[in-house]
């Protein structure tokens, strides 16, 4: 069994029937892509992981547990970060406080009344956020307004953040969207190094079939909100289906 | 010192030199010069600057943090009012008792507006607290204002909890279990910090100068310096981020696994308490409470002495405070005749014109000014006096090291 597990998760706005019978399992370490054309519901569906919607039917569980009727805060905690479609950082914050409120949430949990002890001497936070930091090449960057970075480096940042909180499962919806070559492949880079060095699976929602088939073990095609079929890239790159409904169009 | 970084124990000593001083510091001019009038050095005002300064300091931890507008602030600084009054009612009349009792029943009070108010943000946030400040304000003007005791009864809850349109007052009939009911002259009896009574001062004589140290004064401000000490460690502390935080992005917030209600309602109940502690120096320094206090323009007035003063700033709620209350105080009082005198060495039509212009601007207009003061600030000065502070200390040192610059080049030029 896979650490999640989707089954028969439907979903509909209105008169749209955006996810209908989906089921996923994503085995433990792996790279899971999901892929597809676009409104064919991806971002639906990881919104459904995360407790940013509540599926009208199925479920799904994260390492046997139901993350149904949780909040997004509460599904975090229990082990899974998400990455944004566009960068979410506290672009108000300095770089190394942004660093350091995920070490404070997975070290304090959700909710922690300190209001007279002093941030700068809570040392373990202050060295896990530098060694996050050191690792993503950005410390020194530590000061500067975070809303002041590149876009690229707010990538960084987001990633750094959601694995400060050493997630089990990390969510990512279009990482690279947007994003120049070079940005891309550096990228690309990040989430390899980091899959080597931790036990980690990682989920990646991309439109970008270069990003897909440098880092996916295995992938999902879904269209109009239902999979269409799963398997290993090579076979994923082969198949007629895929070819037509999607690979056709933009490879 | 106390365990705040250096740059915070300059600013909190700035504060406390200034605050101590500040009988000298506010009245420069000499008594019966013309200029005296714009000496603010009189316990009163000086009692106001620092209770506002109370207020807007706690409504900052909400507002300048979390970005959190509160239009509803008065609720809170009434309620402390009117539980120190019971306090001196009921029990005596020492200050301490009292405004721990503000404190805490403004923290209660906040706490269930705090609950309901914070389901919602922006502004539809600040609409529900306005809603509640004024129905609070509608329970003390009249419906906790009725006749308790019944009608044949002059008792205690003659004119219910809040007493209505003329407001709470001491009488020598409360029975005041734990002191006196009356003072040494047979009047109500006048608050006091275990036996220092608030409105005890003593002058001082040199020259020209008179220069008036007020206990209640001096109470007042220690208690303020308490209150910004325990800001700046908010401010400094992961709690003060977590709050920046929510300001900045709570859609990360709650992906980054954390929970932004409980930290939301910790900031405005702590922020609720920093307003019930002014209400009850209020009642402290002049023991007296009406409901106008929870009016909502009372709310809409710690909003400008915040954002005048510099929003999210440490200092800069201290100073919007001042400066409203200054203008309140100082330049309502300058009435045509003192212009005329002014501008008398002008020839007389150019005097009358002068005078007609400036006119709307002060004695009752000065709300006008007052308004321009702050449109001006948000236009041009988004982070306030402190920001402008900040600039005008920016280019002076600018100038200075450009002074030291063009000194460096004359000592150049002449080895050449
Ligand atoms: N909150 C919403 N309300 C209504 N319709 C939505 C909402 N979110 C997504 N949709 C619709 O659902 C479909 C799937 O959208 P989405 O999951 O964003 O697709 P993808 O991420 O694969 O491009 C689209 O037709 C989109 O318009
Ligand atoms: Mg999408």
């Amino acid at each position: 069994m896979g650490i999640l597990e989707v089954k028969n998760v439907g979903k509909r706005f209105g008169g749209l029937q955006a996810l209908s019978d989906v089921n996923l399992s994503v085995a433990e370490n792996t790279v899971h892509a999901i892929i597809g054309p676009n409104g064919a519901g991806k971002s639906t569906l990881l919104n459904c992981l995360v407790g940013k919607l509540i599926p009208d039917t199925g479920s799904v569980m994260f390492d046997g547990q139901s993350v149904l009727g949780r909040s997004p805060h509460e599904i975090n905690q229990m082990g899974i970060s998400r990455v944004f479609q566009t960068p979410e950082i506290f672009a108000d914050l300095s770089v190394m406080e942004n660093m350091m409120i995920p070490c404070f949430a997975k070290r304090d949990g959700s909710f922690e009344m300190n209001g007279f002890g002093a941030v700068r001497h809570q040392l373990d936070v202050i060295e896990k956020a530098k060694t996050m930091l050191e690792d993503m090449n950005l410390y020194e960057k530590r000061d500067m307004h975070a809303a002041a970075m590149s876009r690229g480096d707010k990538r960084r940042l987001e990633i750094a953040m959601c694995l400060a909180q050493e997630p089990r499962l990390l969510l990512l919806d279009e990482p690279t969207a947007g994003m120049a070559r070079a940005d891309t492949n550096n990228t690309i880079d990040l989430l390899k190094e980091i899959k080597e060095k931790r036990d980690i699976t990682i989920a990646i929602i991309e439109h970008d079939m270069h990003v897909v088939f440098s880092l996916a073990e295995r992938i999902t095609v879904l269209a109009q909100g239902t999979p269409l079929v799963e398997d290993s890239p090579e076979n994923i790159k082969g198949h007629p289906k895929v070819r037509e409904a999607y690979l056709g169009e933009s490879a | 010192m106390l365990g705040l970084e250096k740059k915070d124990t300059r600013l909190f000593l700035i504060v406390i030199g200034l605050t101590m001083l500040a009988p000298f510091l506010l009245n420069p001019f000499p008594e019966g010069s013309e200029m005296a009038q714009f000496n603010a050095g009189y316990p009163d005002l000086m009692q106001r600057f620092v209770i506002f300064g109370i207020f807007a300091i706690g409504f900052n931890i909400l507002f300048g943090l979390t970005g959190y507008l509160s239009f509803g602030h008065a609720a809170f600084l009434g309620v402390g009012s009117y539980a120190a009054m019971w306090m001196f009612k009921l029990f005596g009349m020492n200050v301490v008792p009292a405004l721990l009792l503000s404190v805490v029943l403004s923290g209660l009070f906040a706490v269930l507006i705090g609950y309901i108010s914070l389901r919602r943000s922006g502004i539809y946030f600040s609409i529900l607290t306005l809603a509640f400040a004024m129905m609070s304000y509608a329970l003390a003007y009249s419906v906790l204002a009725t006749d308790m005791d019944g009608p044949d009864k002059q008792g205690l809850m003659q004119k219910g909890l809040t007493g209505g349109e003329t407001g709470l007052q001491l009488s020598v009939q409360d029975p005041r279990i734990l002191g006196a009911k009356a003072g040494a002259d047979g009047n109500t009896p006048v608050p006091n910090f275990f036996g220092i009574e608030m409105r005890s001062a003593t002058e001082m004589n040199v020259g020209d100068w008179v220069f008036t140290f007020s206990a209640g004064y001096y109470f007042s401000a220690f208690v303020m310096l308490i209150a910004f000490y325990i800001s700046i460690r908010i401010f400094r502390s992961p709690f003060g981020m977590m709050l920046r935080a929510i300001k900045s992005n709570q859609q990360r917030l709650n992906y980054t696994g954390l929970n932004p209600k409980p930290y939301m309602l910790a900031a405005f109940v702590v922020s609720g308490m920093y307003a019930g502690l002014a209400g009850g120096l209020m009642v402290a320094m002049d023991p007296l409470a009406g409901p106008e206090r929870m009016f909502w323009t009372a709310s809409g007035e710690v909003v400008l002495m915040t954002i005048l003063g510099g929003v999210g700033t440490l200092i800069g709620p201290v100073l919007g405070a001042g400066l409203i209350k200054y203008m309140e105080n100082i330049l309502s009082k300058i009435n045509s005749e003192i212009l005329h005198q002014w501008f008398a060495w002008m020839p007389d039509g150019l005097e009358d014109l002068v005078v007609t212009l400036i006119y709307p601007f002060i004695g009752k207009g000065w709300h006008l000014t007052l308004g321009l003061m702050f449109m001006a600030v948000v236009i041009f000065l988004p982070g306030g006096l402190v920001e402008g502070g900040q600039r005008i200390m920016a280019a002076l040192r600018g100038r200075k090291a450009k002074d030291k610059k063009s000194d460096a080049d004359a000592d150049v030029k002449p080895a050449e």
